[in-house]
């Protein structure tokens, strides 16, 4: 909020929002996932811009919204939500055109890329110019930068020994890079690849893209 | 391991865990995406290529029987003699009197995965047919009584330590892992019954509908000699090996050897026009096409799983695909393993019994991004996702966990109490409560004690 605000935005948060329904959409349950979508439509149908700390979340919405049947008046409003509605780094380079927000920091970080917001929205160098503007920042490409971090929302709990091994992969790779922090735009894989890294001792350290550079502000 | 794709799971479980295979695949997948990833590198037209290739193959699936009849027109023509099997059995029984007819009592035959499909080998061999597998990796797995893990590299869970061992013991020869030798020793062997076979099975990459060419691709001549030498030659297919015309055939040859295995174009590439005749001395004496329905005209009616049918069989999506890489071919139970078989397999074969092949993916998108073809493969996965929900395939408790969550999901307060309760229990009972799935091999974040939206609507109601 912090950030958006430095940016000359006006940032407003509905309390009534919950969740896109992604999860049931993944899982199959298209009942399911079209009535939290709805609820979701319902709740954002007057916004003037959405803007998602989640590029999976986005993808729900700018990607697979178009394919639900959604009910009623909702199936109309749906176009204008997909459109509407922008992952936040993309928002913050291709909407406000910022791509330096004059910060600063001293560290190896590697970016973590999403494969939603990699393969279904196409952003891949929007959170790379963020991270590049900072100061004393030393970016670094992981060697297996575009492999899943094997996550995949409710894979990651039917499916957890692949899940885990796709992890593996990933987090020798972040090792190899030796670097301080491993900075993503989505919350979900860095919580599977935190959680496998502590559970096995390796130290790690992730955060959300606008956590850090919200952290750096301060 | 019971190797069938409703043991999916269990399979999956254990292979793992196996991070000697999971080193050799990913050897093996890395080596090939490499060589792939140099060779698209050098072909900035690529992707114009891709669409051309998709464009075609979906003319082909929504036209099929038009196409089928001007491919058997054209190879009737050209003298060969075309067969129509409707299901696998009739597919295998066609090819089993064939060889019968002329009192055959053993095959060369060269790598092919529709063969693979119709378990050719063992109703073959319970007839009393010996099947002599000629390419390198179908050698091996033959020779170890496996089948294939891959749909281009068949051997690719075996190291060549792994193959040494196994030729020592099968083969009675001293131990050596030079690939050469081992090569030379399969080599040998292999002359003699090219020379002394009959007949030789092959299958077909592709069949031009306006020519009624077959065409072989391979690096190891063993294809072109199991279809010159022997007297009779039957080539087997199923109905979309088809493209339409003789002119796509080197955008097709493009598409398929750069994305299997990173060449511009494989070491031999046999075009088959019919057998020996008068203007024409070499080649066998009769040249049968056994072409294979095996459900898939009914597939091409269905208006997006046509698209399965556009795959031109690169493998690539295999190479690619992370869960594939983390546990090789064999556990997918089916004939087709990794993203184009767990999108295949449930549509054309059983959706009941592989119902977890959907499911089993991060849906990480790689695979369409790699497939020379443009199918939408990870997509094609979530649709399938639906269909087995819709058809009632899912436990009760599923379904239960399922409708708790979108009771939640409906409102924020009882989000809201549910972040709450989360907090409380981590406070109570620490971080780390057992969570089935998650917890035995990754720690839980700790929940926040205030929520986003109780911070927002504090700061809101400070303002206001």
């Amino acid at each position: 909020m912090t950030l958006l605000r430095i940016l000359g935005c006006d940032p407003q948060y509905d309390p009534r929002q919950t969740c896109c329904g992604q999860p049931a959409f993944n899982a199959g349950y298209h009942t399911d996932a079209r009535l939290v979508a709805e609820h979701f439509v319902e709740v954002f149908k007057d916004a003037e811009e959405i803007v998602s700390l989640s590029g999976s979340c986005a993808t729900m919405v700018k990607v697979f919204y178009p394919q639900m049947e959604l009910t009623g008046a909702l199936s109309e409003t749906v176009g204008g939500i997909t459109s509407k509605t922008f992952e936040i780094t993309d928002y913050i380079v291709n909407q406000l055109g910022v791509t330096d927000l004059g910060l600063t920091y001293t560290g190896r970080v590697a970016y973590h890329d999403s494969c939603h917001i990699m393969r279904e929205l196409r952003i891949v160098d929007e959170p790379r110019k963020l991270l590049r503007s900072v100061k004393g920042i030393e970016l670094i490409e992981l060697d297996l930068a575009d492999r899943c971090c094997g996550f995949g929302g409710l894979f990651a709990t039917k499916f957890p020994d692949i899940s885990v091994a796709m992890g593996e992969e990933k987090l020798e790779s972040i090792q190899r890079a030796k670097v301080d922090l491993v900075v993503g735009c989505d919350n979900s894989c860095l919580m599977h690849l935190q959680g496998l890294a502590d559970k096995r001792g390796v130290n790690l350290k992730t955060k959300h893209i606008i956590e850090f550079l919200g952290d750096l502000i301060k | 391991m019971n190797l069938r794709a409703s043991q999916f799971k269990a399979n999956a479980r254990i292979a793992a865990q196996d991070t000697g295979l999971r080193s050799k695949v990913k050897k093996a997948t890395g080596t090939a995406l490499t060589k792939r990833k140099q060779t698209v590198d050098e072909l900035p037209e690529w992707e114009s290529l891709r669409q051309q290739g998709h464009d075609i193959r979906k003319e082909v699936v929504d036209n099929i029987d038009r196409y089928l009849r001007s491919f058997t027109d054209a190879a009737r023509l050209n003298g060969a003699i075309v067969h129509h099997a409707n299901e696998h059995n009739d597919a295998t029984k066609i090819i089993y009197d064939i060889i019968r007819r002329v009192s055959a009592n053993s095959v060369v035959k060269s790598k092919s995965m529709i063969t693979e499909e119709l378990h050719l080998n063992r109703m073959l061999e319970e007839n009393g047919i010996r099947v002599i597998e000629t390419d390198l990796g179908e050698y091996i797995i033959q020779l170890a009584g496996e089948t294939p893990s891959h749909i281009t590299a068949p051997a690719l869970h075996k190291s060549k330590e792994d193959i040494a061992r196994l030729f020592q013991e099968k083969l009675n020869i001293s131990y050596t892992d030079d690939p050469a030798v081992l090569t030379a020793v399969v080599r040998k062997r292999l002359r003699d019954e090219f020379l002394n076979t009959r007949v030789g099975i092959s299958g077909v990459n592709f069949a031009c509908a306006d020519t009624g060419t077959i065409t072989i691709i391979e690096n190891e001549a063993n294809a072109r000699l199991c279809t010159v030498l022997p007297e009779v030659h039957i080539a087997v297919m199923s109905i979309e090996k088809i493209i339409p015309s003789f002119d796509d055939l080197s955008l097709f040859l493009k598409l398929l050897s750069c994305s299997a295995s990173g060449q511009r174009m494989t070491s031999y590439v046999s075009m088959i026009n019919g057998p020996r005749s008068s203007h024409n001395p070499d080649g066998p004496r009769q040249l049968h096409v056994v072409i294979l329905d095996g459900g898939r005209r009914q597939l091409a009616k269905h208006p997006a799983w046509k698209e399965a049918l556009y795959c031109i069989r690169c493998g690539a999506c295999l190479n690619v695909c992370p869960v594939y890489q983390s546990v090789g071919g064999h556990v997918y139970g089916s004939v087709y393993p990794g993203p184009i078989g767990s999108v295949l397999t449930p549509t054309l074969f059983d959706m009941k019994e592989a119902q977890d092949l959907p499911f089993a993916s991060s849906l990480c998108g790689a695979c369409t991004d790699i497939c020379p073809v443009k199918i939408d493969l990870h997509h094609h996965l979530l649709w399938e996702r639906r269909e087995v929900v819709d058809r009632g395939y899912k436990s009760f408790t599923e379904k239960i966990a399922m409708a708790v969550w979108r009771w939640m999901m409906l409102s924020a307060g009882r989000v809201e109490f549910a972040g709450r309760l989360g907090w409380l229990i981590q406070k109570v009972f620490g971080k780390n409560i057992p969570a089935p799935g998650w917890t035995p091999r990754r720690r839980f974040p700790a929940l926040a004690r205030r929520s986003f939206r109780s911070i927002m609507k504090r700061e809101k109601n400070n303002d206001g």
